[in-house]
């Protein structure tokens, strides 16, 4: 694995927030249907979590978990090492049944942004409600970040994870920086 | 002269003064001034030169309407034309300077202009400039384009040294300014439970209330204003952002704001301007009023101004505007003005009301203090050149004769009120006519709408057309019950302040001063400052048949100026009005636009600037080719290598060289790009067979085919290699541009047509990085790497196989869009680098070439492979191309099958692609046209085809190119002619379009 070489390795960024490219992480898209006992049993069991996400909700714990993609789509994260084996694994699980498992690692890219003003960071960028009366730990919003599609969710109060697309990987951290530039504060929430 | 007065001025801090600079030269404020206040401080009375006689012109407003103090502010970098003074925070170090004049704004030779008043009419550059019609191009419009425009545009060469972005709020109600009505709509609606947002554009809060008086629950307004900014303070869902604009109201509840974040100390962190994107569930717009001016003569001298910005500098500011102001109205609210200045100490030697009666207990005030108050009278003209001098006094019925001169420096005036009904305008709110007001205000029966259904943009106070106190904060108030009450909230039932202030008659409006005003005062009659349009062109427009008061908008340019016309528009339509004999809810008003003030270009751009202009999208190999002098091509958001120069080599060279090698021994290319999607499911193969023309279910697994997709009407519209990954799974290649475009168009189908269907899709193209090594020597540098099989029995063409190459999960397609050996070798993509290092290296025995996309274009070419976006433009179907092997005949359907079968899609004239060979072994220019004998309708000449690609090819040493032509693969040999801007028509023979390896021997071992 030492060759793996992720788009944007170790950036980071301090201004009124803390950005950062997170590390190589398992990602695996899963298509079916959600109804469906047999899906969401084997997707929760190589999930490792209870159940399926709600609408607009993530199950994380530890890094591992689902995320609500759309009424027929889910997100498995897990370790990058793992991905792989798990995705072959949910595949077998789901054999017979019409569904997607599908390894998209290395097909997107994760930042964090961390602070008191991680929120505005998102809300200079997203047509998202961040306020925490509407958004917050536990939810995932599909939207974009200026020109580019982006998915984000929080892991705490004060941070953020967004996902994009790899190839625009060095795009959405000139947005995230900049936007995190000193004398920035909104003030807002 | 204008002057500070020794006490007063509630904004400024006395304790803070501030340097600026004007016209180069040094000045002093306040802090708290506004540069027009600071302007008027120094007895700076001209501030520039009307747009089109150069008149001189003063500060008239006190907000945002003013049209004439406009600017050229800072310098460099930070340099920007056209700024309002009037809303321009002072600030150390401001440098200002004023706007179209020349050599300075004291002399100025196009002021001789006024001079020739009489011939610069409306519609003057329409009525002049038409004819002789050669002169317009080389003088005419050269010298129009010299003479417009206000400011100087920055210097070409100077980037903006700031930084701005953009904010994305949600709200239950927002309120659009922060007045007295602003401030108790946004508390009926804050205590109702709603989230609440209210913003102002200046930097305080309270609105005119402060300067105008009366009482608020027994409190001056000030005081009333401080205690309920406290209160909404301390409530958590209520946010207050000054300096931030409602620049426009858009569908569905959204609005812009405007926030000016860092104009009064530039050079800071952060950002300078914020656009606010707000989504409100209601819009409030309390949004006040603005003063309109009276037109007579003389109405534009410095020193004219309206009465509330004299009032407004007074109370605000401390400055005097003259030592003896007069006074002219036809409402009781300038009368406050003339008892502000004389409570000041200075002197109102008349005040001059239109109506026979005059007012009520403000006159009566005005009396007390012992000002002479002239009722039924008017101003004939002002007299003065740069600065007042007096007016002349006159009954205001008749044609202006003299009563009286008398002396003054400043004429504060006032025709009334406006409701400043833009923002509830701007997304279909009515306007309702108030002959009482003479004035228009929103008509709450017929209110923007929102996704409800519901009206969702409410006008309180004084921009619904209230002026007492006590009836603005009853509408405010009850506007933000409303507001709160239609998204769920249940309103306190609590009462609302009581507003007291002077009693007040009614207005008489006042739209020509005196009423039956002669010629020669009528254009030196004022409408529009800015754009110099007076009584008399409006007039001219009507007598010339202008009818509607939009056409008569552009052809006067009334109200066309970057103020908009607010202080305008109201009197030039009772003008055209009155002209045309018709009432004025008849003739209307013009269209309320966004923005309601200009905003910056930086605002709207927000972050998109530099390295983040536009998302550039990269593959793994990006740094790479970078690192190796990659010369970029564009294709869509992607930069992929045109080619790659070599140290001294032209791109013609290197590409001609990245073509030798690869055909000679091995050359590899970055085909990360190209889209590859995964279908699948029980339906996938029935999916595949609608979508490409050509039979897909029927592949067997490990196989890979060609495949053309159309669109519903039978057009070409992709093409790719499909591989079928096992008996419920496919991968779809697309072309690079294609990968999201045909996901959609898949997904579309699979939603809304097929939504029975048991497929899946997925597009995977970011997964991989995809690296086409080709050339007669590719499998030896693949056997090199080692780690699976990829010999012709084990990996013949048109299949793939998954296995590992030099350590790396890799999985290997044989295709080849080059007639060589090719394999399309795809890895996880961050590992897509590791792979094309170990292939530079390992390939380095055999001279292993990276080549670019026009290599790529012109191998294709050279082997007769079609392009989509060349060969295709929209228009063309398979059968064009001489792809009829592709379509299947035996499937019932496929997306544009039936389209195809339309008589146009099988007329045998249809043009046809193929092969061209200049002559003289030239380049075809790229889209030539092939000439045929005659004429068409249009008299133009007749064409049988045109050039879709064309190259050097490196391979045969001559010109090679692809065209369609009409029965072209019946005409083989036969000599074409085609155009050429470059001189002589271009001979070229019509052959196959497959130049090279026609057998494909050299793709197949």
């Amino acid at each position: 694995m030492s060759d793996v070489k992720t788009a944007m390795g170790a950036a980071q960024f301090e201004g009124i927030a803390k950005v950062e490219a997170l590390p190589a992480t398992g990602m695996i898209t899963i298509r079916g249907t959600f109804s469906d006992a047999g899906f969401g049993k084997a997707v929760c069991a190589a999930a490792g979590v209870e159940a399926l996400p709600g609408v607009r909700e993530t199950r994380l714990t530890g890094g591992k978990g689902l995320l609500w993609m759309s009424p027929d789509e889910l997100l498995l994260i897990c370790a990058y090492s793992a991905a792989d084996r798990t995705a072959h694994q949910l595949a077998e699980a789901l054999k017979g049944q019409h569904a997607l498992v599908a390894n998209v690692s290395d097909a997107r890219s994760l930042f964090q942004v961390q602070g008191r003003n991680a929120r505005e960071i998102i809300a200079k960028l997203a047509p998202v409600d961040m306020a925490p009366s509407a958004f917050g730990p536990g939810m995932v919003r599909r939207s974009r970040l200026a020109q580019v599609p982006a998915a984000i969710w929080m892991t705490d109060s004060s941070t953020v994870q967004i996902m994009c697309f790899r190839s625009v990987s060095e795009y959405v951290y000139g947005l995230l920086t900049t936007s995190a530039e000193l004398g920035g504060e909104v003030g807002y929430y | 002269m204008s002057t500070r007065l020794v006490s007063g001025g509630r904004l400024i801090d006395r304790t803070k003064p501030i340097t600026f600079r004007f016209n180069g030269k040094r000045l002093k404020g306040h802090a708290g001034d506004t540069l027009a206040s600071a302007l008027l401080a120094s007895d700076q009375m001209l501030v520039g030169r009307s747009f089109k006689y150069h008149r001189p012109r003063g500060i008239v407003a006190s907000g945002a309407e003013e049209p004439n103090a406009l600017v050229g502010l800072g310098e460099g970098a930070r340099f920007e034309p056209n700024q309002r003074a009037t809303t321009t925070e002072l600030f150390e170090g401001l440098t200002a300077q004023s706007q179209n004049h020349w050599p300075s704004l004291d002399f100025d030779i196009g002021a001789v202009n006024t001079h020739f008043a009489r011939f610069l009419t409306a519609g003057f550059y329409y009525k002049m400039f038409i004819h002789p019609r050669p002169l317009w191009k080389h003088v005419y419009e050269p010298f129009i384009r010299q003479s417009a425009g206000l400011g100087k545009a920055p210097d070409a060469e100077t980037k903006d040294s700031d930084r701005y972005e953009h904010f994305y709020a949600f709200t239950d109600v927002l309120v659009i300014g922060g007045g007295v009505a602003g401030l108790q709509a946004a508390l009926a609606a804050g205590r109702s439970g709603a989230k609440v947002m209210l913003i102002e554009q200046t930097a305080h809060l309270g609105g005119r209330a402060p300067v105008d008086g009366g009482t608020i629950d027994g409190q001056e307004p000030g005081a009333w204003v401080d205690q309920t900014l406290a209160a909404l303070n301390a409530m958590p869902n209520v946010t207050i952002r000054a300096r931030t604009m409602g620049a426009g109201i858009y569908d569905h509840g959204y609005v812009l704001g405007y926030e000016r974040v860092a104009d009064e100390r530039p050079g800071t962190d952060g950002p300078r301007h914020r656009l606010w994107k707000i989504r409100a569930g209601r819009v409030i717009t309390a949004t006040g009023a603005i003063e309109r001016p009276i037109s007579f003569a003389g109405n534009d001298i410095p020193g004219v101004m309206l009465a509330g910005a004299v009032r407004d500098y007074v109370v605000n500011y401390g400055v005097s505007v003259g030592d003896r102001t007069v006074v002219v109205t036809n409402n009781d609210d300038a009368y406050r003005t003339a008892i502000v200045l004389a409570k000041a100490g200075l002197s109102v030697p008349c005040i001059i009301d239109a109506r026979p009666l005059g007012g009520g207990a403000l006159m009566e005030e005005a009396k007390a203090l012992g000002i002479r108050v002239e009722t039924g009278r008017g101003i004939a003209k002002v007299l003065g050149g740069k600065r007042v001098t007096g007016v002349v006094l006159c009954n205001m019925v008749g044609e202006g004769a003299l009563v009286e001169e008398i002396a003054c420096e400043a004429v504060a005036m006032s025709g009334g009120w406006s409701p400043v009904v833009h923002l509830w305008s701007h997304c279909g709110g009515k306007l309702t006519w108030d002959a009482d007001q003479a004035a228009f205000r929103p008509d709450a029966t017929r209110a923007p709408i929102g996704a409800d259904g519901q009206a969702n943009v409410l006008a309180a106070g004084a921009a619904n057309g209230f002026g007492r106190l006590q009836n603005v904060l009853q509408d405010a108030d009850v506007a933000g019950k409303m507001a709160a009450h239609a998204l769920g909230f249940d309103a306190p039932k609590d009462a609302p302040p009581m507003g007291e202030d002077a009693a007040v008659k009614p207005l008489m409006p006042v739209w020509l001063m005196p009423q039956s005003a002669h010629y020669g005062l009528r254009m030196k009659a004022w409408l529009d400052y800015q754009n110099d349009v007076k009584v008399s062109d409006v007039q001219l427009a009507a007598r010339e048949g202008y009818e509607s008061v939009e056409h008569t908008k552009r052809y006067t340019t009334l109200g066309m100026a970057t103020d908009q016309g607010k202080l305008s528009n109201i009197n030039g339509l009772a003008i055209l009005s009155d002209a045309l004999g018709e009432p004025i809810p008849q003739v209307g008003t013009t269209t309320f636009r966004p923005p309601y003030t200009p905003i910056s270009m930086g605002a709207i751009a927000g972050e998109a600037r530099g390295e983040i202009f536009q998302p550039l999208r990269r593959t793994p190999m990006h740094g790479w080719h970078e690192a190796h002098g990659a010369e970029w091509e564009p294709v869509g958001h992607w930069r992929r290598p045109y080619c790659f120069p070599k140290a001294g080599e032209d791109k013609h060279a290197a590409v001609a060289r990245e073509i030798n090698a690869t055909r000679q021994s091995i050359g590899m290319l970055d085909a990360s790009t190209l889209g590859k999607i995964i279908v699948k499911g029980p339906d996938a193969g029935k999916f595949l067979d609608m979508l490409y023309t050509n039979m897909m279910s029927t592949l067997a697994p490990g196989k890979c085919r060609y495949g053309l997709m159309c669109n519903e009407n039978g057009f070409l519209s992709d093409d790719g290699v499909v591989a079928r990954i096992d008996e419920d799974t496919f991968l779809c290649h697309t072309t690079t541009g294609g990968a999201d475009r045909i996901h959609a168009h898949m997904e579309d189908w699979l939603q809304c047509e097929w939504w029975d269907w048991k497929v899946y899709t997925a597009n995977v193209t970011e997964q991989f990085a995809q690296i086409a090594v080709v050339g007669p020597n590719a499998r030896k540098v693949l056997e090199k790497l080692g780690g699976m099989d990829v010999s012709k029995e084990a990996l013949p063409f048109m299949t793939w196989a998954d296995g590992t190459l030099g350590g790396i999960k890799a999985r290997v397609y044989r295709i080849s869009f080059s007639g060589e050996l090719s394999y399309e070798i795809a890895v996880p993509a961050n590992q897509g680098l590791a792979l094309w290092e170990a292939l530079i290296d390992a390939g380095a025995e055999f001279g292993i070439t990276p080549y670019g996309t026009e290599a790529l274009h012109v191998m294709r070419a050279e082997k007769g492979f079609i392009m989509i976006g060349d060969e295709t433009d929209g228009t063309v179907i398979p059968q064009d191309l001489g792809l009829g092997w592709a379509i299947s005949k035996k499937k019932a359907d496929y997306l544009g099958k039936r389209a195809q079968e339309r008589t146009h899609m099988t007329d045998p004239n249809r043009w046809q692609l193929v092969g061209l060979e200049t002559v003289d072994g030239s380049v075809l220019p790229d889209g030539a046209l092939a000439y045929a004998s005659g004429k068409n309708a249009n008299g133009q000449r007749n064409t049988q085809g045109r050039v879709t690609s064309t190259y050097h090819s490196p391979t045969l040493g001559r010109g090679i190119a692809m065209g369609l032509v009409l029965n072209g693969p019946d005409r083989m040999g036969e000599v074409l002619h085609f155009t050429n801007t470059e001189g002589e028509p271009i001979a070229a023979k019509i052959v196959s379009p497959v130049f090279y390896d026609p057998e494909g021997e050299k793709q197949n071992v």
